[in-house]
């Protein structure tokens, strides 16, 4: 599978004392067919279609529900997408993944879990707001997001006519959590897997050992703003909290979950954060390079005193955590520019070296401005690439979900759809085209 | 087939003299001379320099006007693939005379154009946008330098090659932003940069921060019960059925609306099509997005003079700015000769 970090190696550190320890179990699958029973049996998924679709039905919202697989290279579109979830599961505790909707109010992020490698959950059916997007299995869009290389077990579901698009969208996100919940439960018996392990030291053990290396914090910003535009951290909405100071373990272990149908190349899907490239890339560069000593869950509020609020505490925790070098990513682009810049501005006037991740919105023509917001300070920007690029996909043979939706999705245009079925659209509509973790190598450059 | 490909030099590089020279009109050599020469053995393989084009400099500038129409009669006769000028190092006249002919051809006669100019050259910010200038040296010893750079460059555009990033051709950049795969993905670009920022070491950002032009708020306009006020809103509030087909995001145009004869927006009359936001309230009342109904009201009080009959609108979300701008423009300019005092601007 393609997660272009997987050529890290992480290390334990054997040291005792340290904050927390999480062994995950990674099964890695290279196809996906239908059987009598679900399991993995060599590398690869066999699901029974009938008896998950009994198990999901069970949500009275729903009016109809199936499900469809799309391998990488084949020729299939799924349109249109609102989250992707890679199938997780923990073998033992505390606590169970995704908290607050599979797993209690235990913490996550110490014991063992079980992560469905190759294999994604992808929640499609009809549109519940204009920013989603979609996912070409092979062809010119296939490069441009993660999750062409992944088995993609789509959901489609469709709910009583009656619901509300917030309603919509809930049922959507919580029956995607359960089939990925399932799904991982269902593949315990695999005998071939990778285990990875993920242990930070004590601050006491950094200051004995590692105090020569600099210290960094990731701030992980993530829209919080209400109206469809909504993360949840141990299933509470992110909107109605503080920035808060997690373990990275908990972000791997399923702590943050996105409820949100912001634009779909800049959105943070709950795959990104279960998989989220600066923490593996922390944790991979820890005790050698630098010490990962924390990650701050910041917001994105749609109120300048909030996102005022928001920067200044943010500021604090990272001063508490005594960081060296504080990373930022940003989700969303447009009022989320004024967090991104607040919160980089407040930690460079604490002498706390920063760099963001963010994309640009730099038009069809990349001739403007890509920032609504800047600030002098944000003098280290990495580029996750321009989402109002042109990019033309090509037709496909098999179209999962409703073709004509791109039509009114972000980056659509009326007549996005051409004849022969190929689309003509800007870069954002395919998901986690531009992602602001930084998961793809895609960037702008000046020509 | 060979590609054509037509050559631009002032006096001293075609070879007539110096400055007692530079009051020349261009004139046309059906041969490559001085730097051409060397250009057109260097792209040998794709084209071949049918003719070159010689103007003094002082001349160029003085008669802009006049020496592209000179230049282009010769052109239109040759009917090239390809134009070239220079390269024109650090001098002045002769690097605006280069990127002002190239600009010119780029446009007039839609072929690709390249010249090559030193980095404080005054040509480079005046036409980067409009041609290729390939960066050389500050003097005439970087020919052959600033000639294989210009030709290999040359040569991928003559064979459609797609181009790298201005940095990697060696061009200045024309202020356009385009989508690369780096070779590590943005999360390890962003650690990398951050340890290097961290120990003082040499780092390159991946966007210099744009400046934006700061507007002094408006000064306060007389008593209200005087003024006329329109509403404009970037919330996507438009008639019902969207007859403009804004598009939901990344909007390229706006619209108006006479809502003279109407009381107010309602969800039958009007709706929200903005992709950036859950339309759930907008739409069951739109005058949450841009207040008709409150402003109706204000002007039967007599607390405004008048409500100005448009209405107008656009979606803000992904829109860039210089469509932002455009549409502020557009819509100042027409409120402006209605005579509008306030303009209340909504967004969402």
């Amino acid at each position: 599978m393609f997660i272009p970090v997987c050529r890290i190696k992480y290390q334990e550190i054997e040291i005792g004392g340290n904050i927390m320890h999480l062994e995950l179990r990674e099964i890695t699958v290279n196809n996906l067919e239908y059987s009598e029973r679900t399991e993995v049996r060599g590398k690869t998924l066999f699901i029974n279609k009938e008896e998950i679709l009994e198990e999901l039905k069970m949500d009275e919202a729903i009016e109809d529900v199936d499900i469809d697989i799309a391998k990488p290279g084949q020729k299939v579109r799924i349109i249109p997408v609102k989250d992707v979830i890679e199938p997780r599961c923990k073998i033992s505790g505390p606590g169970n993944v995704f908290p607050g909707f599979i797993g209690g109010m235990e913490t996550v992020g110490s014991g063992v879990s079980l992560a469905l490698k190759g294999v994604a959950v992808v929640t499609c059916g009809p549109i519940v707001a204009f920013q989603e997007g979609f996912i070409d299995m092979c062809g010119v869009g296939s490069r441009f997001t993660p999750f062409s290389k992944t088995n993609n077990v789509a959901l489609l579901l469709k709910v009583k006519p009656s619901l509300t698009p917030v309603q919509h969208e809930e049922i959507v996100r919580k029956t995607g959590l359960k089939l990925a919940y399932y799904l991982a439960e269902k593949s315990k018996n695999a005998q071939e897997y990778k285990t990875s392990i993920f242990d930070l030291p004590s601050p006491r053990k950094i200051q004995n050992n590692f105090s020569n290396l600099p210290s960094f914090v990731y701030v992980y910003l993530n829209i919080s703003q209400g109206l469809l535009h909504d993360t949840y951290v141990y299933g509470k909405d992110l909107k109605t909290m503080f920035p808060v100071i997690l373990h990275p373990n908990e972000i791997l272990d399923g702590a943050i979950v996105s409820g949100n149908c912001v634009s779909a190349g800049s959105k943070n899907t709950t795959f990104h954060h279960l998989n989220n490239p600066v923490i593996k890339e922390l944790y991979a560069r820890n005790g050698k390079d630098l010490n990962f000593v924390g990650v701050v869950i910041g917001t994105e509020l749609d109120t300048l005193s909030g996102k005022i609020r928001s920067s200044e505490m943010v500021r604090e925790y990272v001063k508490m955590l005594g960081a060296d070098v504080a990373i930022i990513s940003e989700e969303g682009a447009g009022n989320p520019d004024t967090d991104l810049c607040l919160c980089c501005k407040a930690l460079e006037k604490s002498g706390i070296k920063t760099v963001v991740i963010a994309n640009e919105c730099a038009g069809e023509d990349g001739k403007t401005p890509g920032l609504a917001d800047t600030t002098p300070e944000m003098d280290a920007f990495v580029s996750t690439g321009n989402s109002c690029e042109i990019v033309v996909v090509p037709p496909m043979e098999k179209i999962i979900g409703c073709h004509e939706s791109i039509a009114v999705l972000a980056g659509g245009y009326a007549d996005s759809l051409q004849d022969d079925g190929s689309i003509k659209c800007q870069m954002m509509s395919i998901v986690g085209s531009v992602n602001e973790t930084g998961f793809l190598p895609l960037g702008c450059k000046w020509v | 087939m060979k590609k054509r490909i037509v050559y631009y030099l002032n006096q001293f590089y075609g070879g007539i003299g110096g400055e007692d020279k530079a009051d020349t009109k261009p004139f046309f050599l059906n041969e490559a001379v001085g730097p051409a020469v060397k250009f057109s053995e260097l792209i040998d393989q794709e084209g071949e320099v049918v003719g070159t084009i010689v103007c003094g400099d002082n001349f160029y500038s003085s008669n802009m006007e006049e020496a592209r129409k000179n230049c282009l009669e010769f052109l239109k006769a040759l009917k090239p693939d390809f134009f070239v000028a220079g390269p024109a190092f650090n001098a002045g006249r002769y690097g605006i005379a280069c990127g002002d002919i190239c600009a010119f051809v780029e446009k007039g006669l839609n072929i690709p154009t390249i010249t090559g100019m030193y980095d404080e050259n005054p040509g480079v910010p005046l036409y980067r946008e409009h041609t290729i200038i390939v960066k050389v040296a500050n003097n005439a010893r970087g020919m052959n330098e600033a000639l294989r750079k210009m030709s290999t460059l040359a040569l991928k555009i003559m064979k459609n090659q797609e181009l790298f990033s201005a940095e990697d051709e060696g061009y200045f950049h024309r202020n356009i932003r385009k989508n690369f795969f780096y070779d590590e993905i943005g999360a390890v670009r962003a650690i990398e940069m951050g340890l290097k920022k961290y120990r003082g070491e040499y780092f390159k950002t991946e966007l210099e921060m744009p400046k934006f032009d700061k507007i002094p708020p408006a000064r306060a306009v007389g008593p209200l019960n005087e003024c006329k006020v329109a509403l404009c809103t970037s919330g996507g509030i438009v008639p019902k059925g969207n007859p403009d087909r804004l598009p939901v995001s990344a909007s390229d145009r706006w619209g108006k609306w006479d809502v003279s004869n109407i009381e107010k927006l309602t969800p039958e009359n009007a709706e929200s099509i903005h992709g950036g936001y859950d339309r759930t309230y907008a739409n069951l009342d739109p005058n949450r997005v841009i207040p008709v109904d409150v402003l109706k009201d204000l002007e039967k009080e007599g607390i405004i003079k008048k409500l100005h009959p448009y209405i107008y609108y656009t979606v803000g979300t992904s829109t860039s700015v210089n469509n932002a701008e455009r549409f502020g423009r557009e819509i100042g300019v027409e409120l402006k000769n209605a005579g509008v005092d306030i303009i209340i601007l909504t967004s969402t």
